[in-house]
């Protein structure tokens, strides 16, 4: 065991001295001495530990400050304007303020992956006990969690191992949190420190969360082939009951799916569901079909479809149960995050719930015990699909032209719509009978319904979209390989060499929501290009859904055109958004397993590692939440660039490079101590792209890194260079920046860079052994 | 002209100052008249906002940019735009990187002669302009901003009220021909 949290439990004992009830000691860590790895320098991390590592970080890559808001009405001193050089009433300023609201983010990011792992791991210990093992991927799998070794210098073999792991982050949490309160931390930097802290430890939550719940309920293994399953409103049998799950936490959904499969009621019920948990149920249940990403929750409750809607926790439309009354579909919350007013009807015997249910004597409960929720589901589906006749609140094409008729052309639809829809044009020609600029829209909606909150005469206009576009949402019928789990150490053998000297161009991790701004036909369309030019394309939450939404001419999806193996030109969807730790892992491990590199608790020189060497790069292209903040802010911290869509530009602060100040991009040659400039590689370390087109040069260039071979530079520019020359129509100005010797100019554009070179008077230069960290120069030059 | 002079995007609720009102073209012409060091930063939506059969936002752009001689950036993939109409910018970056140069204090613009004293923006998608225009106002109070955005934003130092796209297209014609006229008229 590498983790040891010894925990005593006694629920009651009767001696002749006292009666003892509920007694629980717990002893906390105790390092393993049996690992033959040596602990790094860092387990388990304070807050300050890495603290020099992130400065150099903020050094190179300074945030750039883009306020939302201007003011702060954080405390009673408020509300204080901090624009234009004020400080507020506590003394704050505006760039600590906005690196303070980011922490904010992350900490809220942070904790709901560490309270969702807390839970699967409690309630996964209570079904299956501490000592069941961690397995991720049986013999393919020898390092289960390569986050957590690195950053706790601790290896969890069982479950139990992970619940000490837990409370660290835990406490981490509450302490970077505390930093947010008035008149505490007063540096934008240290708060930015801070930021990466919290996307750390959130990393190691996610890596908890999916470690347990894949040795537990048996999820694909770190599986290529893991099964290609349904996706898509299309794909939805409205013949039989339908339940539908929502959110994040799978737990739920396994008591449904348990209870259908030992009531022989195996096809007689359709378990379908959005947003993580559906992903996870296809994890868990291949027969299980997802819906899509998170904007389709309105629509696909509003089509009348589900018969019961099951809530857990995170991402959840906050006004889905208002909506499933409207349907009247039943509602099931399942989470304490989330308890929606409805009633704790935990301790109830079934039959009454059910009958409370089925007959509308109220709307929806609340169950914490998730196989009851389960046996309530399932009883309630099965006798309410009846009933409900898929009633639906979805208008008939007579009900859009209609109720066009009563559009006042206020522009209030568009006004609060976030990507600015000309929804009252498609409102005109619709009263006139013609649809199409209405469906016209069904693509770019994200289904926030923000547009008829603010109708004046309260047309359902998000309703209207859809039922114009609903030849588009029926014809929704795609294949997505169900999450795969983590890499297995054997693929990161094959291909951590020609990743580490660059001839594999790059990694591309498309990750994060569904806030697209202009749909989300564009992750597929980017994974698609990435993959045909043999990068290594990996995908996770919502955007492996939207990654899936597109068919070539054969009919295929991505995932069925493209390898599920981890290597050059696959399309690998890990699972869920717990699963993003299975992307980190795998930069991490080709640190360990391909360099042989330390890992236990060496946060810091993985990181460089990754940094210099590993051509990774993150696309969260409708990122939205605080989680995919925590989440960026974790890449970030280990050297990994993140580019969000537009959308992403309200995170309020970019961390920027600068090409043009040549200081910024020297590191040390480990083999000699001396400095060695090696241009802006990578340029930036999160960045948000206007256009799509100019995300995919950007994910070209950034996947550049000081360490690549002159073959793997070579390779890298020919993409960076062909994709500049398409989207922006002429060559980079830039090239000269990367080219170190002349074995770096792709072959083919030899006479035409050779010419840029010269005008550019460049200076050949040599590909160190690059390293940020002083510690690390094995012979210093004057020795 | 008695347009409304408030955020487009609804939710979007400006500080405590809020930009000028851009009521008369001679503004603007003035303006880039008078700066020292101006420069026309211009967004991938000008390619997509048509103004008339044939003719889109660009066009126009293009048409005030060589009038004022002022450097133009354009951001995002638009360079190819530009080139395919026989104008070539003084530079493309994407307007994240554009934006961090200009709060910068020791960038020296992209000729290397000294900061900007002007920057206008166009065509950038509203919620980025936003940002970019909130993190010039406080981070690089040196430097005048205009939107010439058809929508109002309020974290310039002067912006168009929210107009209509015919009103827009006439208001940057004015503003060529102001400067044409000076330009003229200085000759």
């Amino acid at each position: 065991m590498s983790f040891k949290n010894v925990r005593v439990k006694i629920d009651e004992l009767k001696t002749r001295a006292a009666l003892i009830k509920n007694l629980q000691l717990s002893i906390g860590n105790v390092m393993e001495e049996t690992w033959e790895e040596h602990v790094g320098p860092t387990p388990f991390p304070s807050v300050t530990s890495l603290r020099e590592w992130d400065m150099k970080l903020l050094k190179r890559y300074k945030p750039y400050y883009l306020p939302f808001c201007e003011l702060c009405c954080l405390c009673t001193f408020g509300k204080c304007d901090l624009s234009e050089g004020k400080r507020g009433a506590c003394g704050i300023d505006m760039a600590a303020q906005q690196s303070r609201i980011v922490l904010l983010a992350c900490c809220i990011g942070a904790a709901t992956h560490i309270a969702h792992a807390r839970h699967l791991v409690e309630h996964l210990i209570e079904k299956f006990g501490r000592s069941h093992p961690i397995d991720v991927g049986g013999v393919h799998v020898k390092l289960e969690a390569p986050i957590t070794r690195l950053v706790c210098g601790v290896r969890p073999k069982t479950l139990g191992d992970l619940e000490g792991i837990l409370d660290y982050l835990e406490t981490q949490v509450t302490h970077l949190l505390s930093a947010t309160h008035t008149g505490q931390e007063g540096n934008n930097l240290d708060f930015e420190s801070k930021v990466f802290h919290a996307g750390m430890i959130d990393h190691v939550g996610l890596e908890i969360a999916d470690i347990a719940q894949v040795a537990a309920y048996g999820f694909p293994k770190a599986d290529p082939e893991a099964p290609l399953v349904d996706l898509g409103f299309g794909a939805i049998d409205i013949n039989k009951p339908v339940i539908m799950c929502v959110g994040h936490n799978v737990v739920p959904t396994v008591g449904i799916v348990d209870y259908i499969k030992s009531n022989g009621l195996d096809g007689q019920v359709e378990v379908c569901g959005l947003c993580c948990t559906a992903h996870d149920t296809t994890r868990y249940y291949p027969k299980a079909k997802i819906v899509g990403p998170i904007s389709w929750q309105i629509r696909f409750i509003r089509s009348g479809v589900p018969d019961v809607v099951i809530l857990d926790e995170q991402c959840i439309r906050t006004d889905a149960l208002n909506e499933a009354q409207r349907i009247k579909a039943p509602v099931i919350v399942t989470s304490d995050k989330n308890c929606m007013g409805l009633p704790n009807r935990t301790g109830d015997p079934p039959d009454t719930i059910v009958d409370d249910l089925i007959t509308g004597k109220v709307p929806g409960v609340l169950i914490l015990d998730p196989e009851l929720v389960g046996e309530v589901a399932v009883r309630t589906a099965v006798k309410v699909a009846p009933l409900r006749k898929k009633f639906k609140t979805l208008p008939e094409t007579s009900d859009v032209i209609s109720g066009a008729k009563l559009c006042r052309k206020c522009n209030n639809c568009k006004r609060v719509c976030p990507q600015d829809l000309d929804i009252p044009e498609a409102m005109e020609t619709a009263a006139n009978g013609d649809l199409s600029l209405l469906a016209d829209l069904y693509e770019f909606c994200i289904g926030c319904t923000r547009c008829e909150h603010v109708c004046p005469v309260e047309l359902p206009i998000h309703s209207f979209i859809v039922k114009a576009g609903e030849k588009q949402l029926k014809a929704e019928i795609f294949k997505i390989r169900s999450g795969r789990g983590a890499i297995q150490d054997t693929e990161i053998r094959n291909v951590g060499s020609p990743i580490v000297l660059g001839e594999i161009p790059g990694i591309l991790a498309a990750v994060g929501c569904a806030n697209y701004a202009k749909g989300g036909r564009e992750v597929a369309e980017i994974c698609m290009e990435f993959a045909n030019r043999r990068y290594i394309v990996v995908t996770s939450g919502c955007a492996a859904m939207s990654a899936a939404m597109y068919k070539n001419g054969e009919g295929k999806t991505p995932y069925e055109m493209f390898t599920g193996n981890f290597e050059a030109g696959c399309i690998v969807n890990v699972g869920s958004c717990v699963t993003n730790s299975h992307i980190a892992g795998a930069a991490i491990k080709i640190a360990s397993i391909f360099a042989k590199r330390n890992l236990r608790a060496n946060y810091e020189e993985i990181a460089d590692y990754i940094l210099n060497r590993v051509g990774a790069v993150g696309l969260a292209w409708g990122a939205m939440s605080q989680k995919a903040a925590s989440i960026a802010s974790g890449f970030w911290r280990l050297g990994i660039p993140v580019i969000v869509g537009p959308h992403g530009a309200k995170y309020r602060r970019m961390l920027m490079g600068r090409k043009d100040r040549e200081e910024d991009w020297y590191v040390y040659d480990a083999r000699t101590g001396e400095r060695v400039y090696v241009g802006p590689t990578p340029e930036h370390l999160f960045y948000a792209a206007e256009t799509k087109e100019e995300a995919m040069v950007m994910i070209a260039k950034l996947c550049m890194r000081p360490n690549d071979t002159t073959k793997g530079r070579a390779i890298k520019l020919t993409h960076y260079i062909d994709l500049h020359k398409r989207m922006y129509g002429k060559i980079p100005d830039d090239i000269h920046m990367f080219v170190r010797t002349k074995a770096d100019i792709p072959i083919t554009m030899k006479d035409e860079i050779l010419k840029i070179l010269e005008e550019r008077g460049w200076k050949e230069t040599r590909i160190p052994d690059p390293t940020l960290l002083p510690r690390l120069i094995r012979r210093r030059k004057e020795e | 002209m008695s347009l409304i002079a408030e955020p487009w995007q609804r939710a979007e609720v400006a500080g405590t100052k809020k930009a000028l009102i851009i009521n008369k073209p001679e503004i603007v012409a003035a303006m880039i008249k008078r700066a020292k060091r101006p420069i026309l930063v211009v967004g991938h939506q000008v390619v997509e906002t048509e103004l008339s059969e044939g003719e889109k936002a660009i066009d126009r752009i293009i048409e005030l940019a060589k009038t004022a001689e002022i450097p133009v950036v354009a951001t995002a993939h638009i360079i190819k735009e530009f080139l395919n109409r026989g104008f070539n910018p003084s530079s493309h970056m994407s307007i994240m990187e554009i934006g961090s140069r200009l709060q910068a204090p020791d960038w020296t613009g992209l000729d290397g002669m000294g900061a900007y004293d002007l920057a206008i923006f166009v065509g950038i998608p509203y919620y980025m302009e936003w940002v970019i225009l909130t993190g010039l106002k406080n981070f690089a109070q040196n430097l005048k901003t205009v939107s010439l955005d058809r929508f109002y934003q309020p974290h310039a130092n002067w912006s168009f009220p929210n107009l209509p796209l015919q009103k827009w297209d006439e208001q940057l014609k004015l503003i060529t021909n102001l400067l044409k006229e000076r330009e003229e008229g200085t000759a």
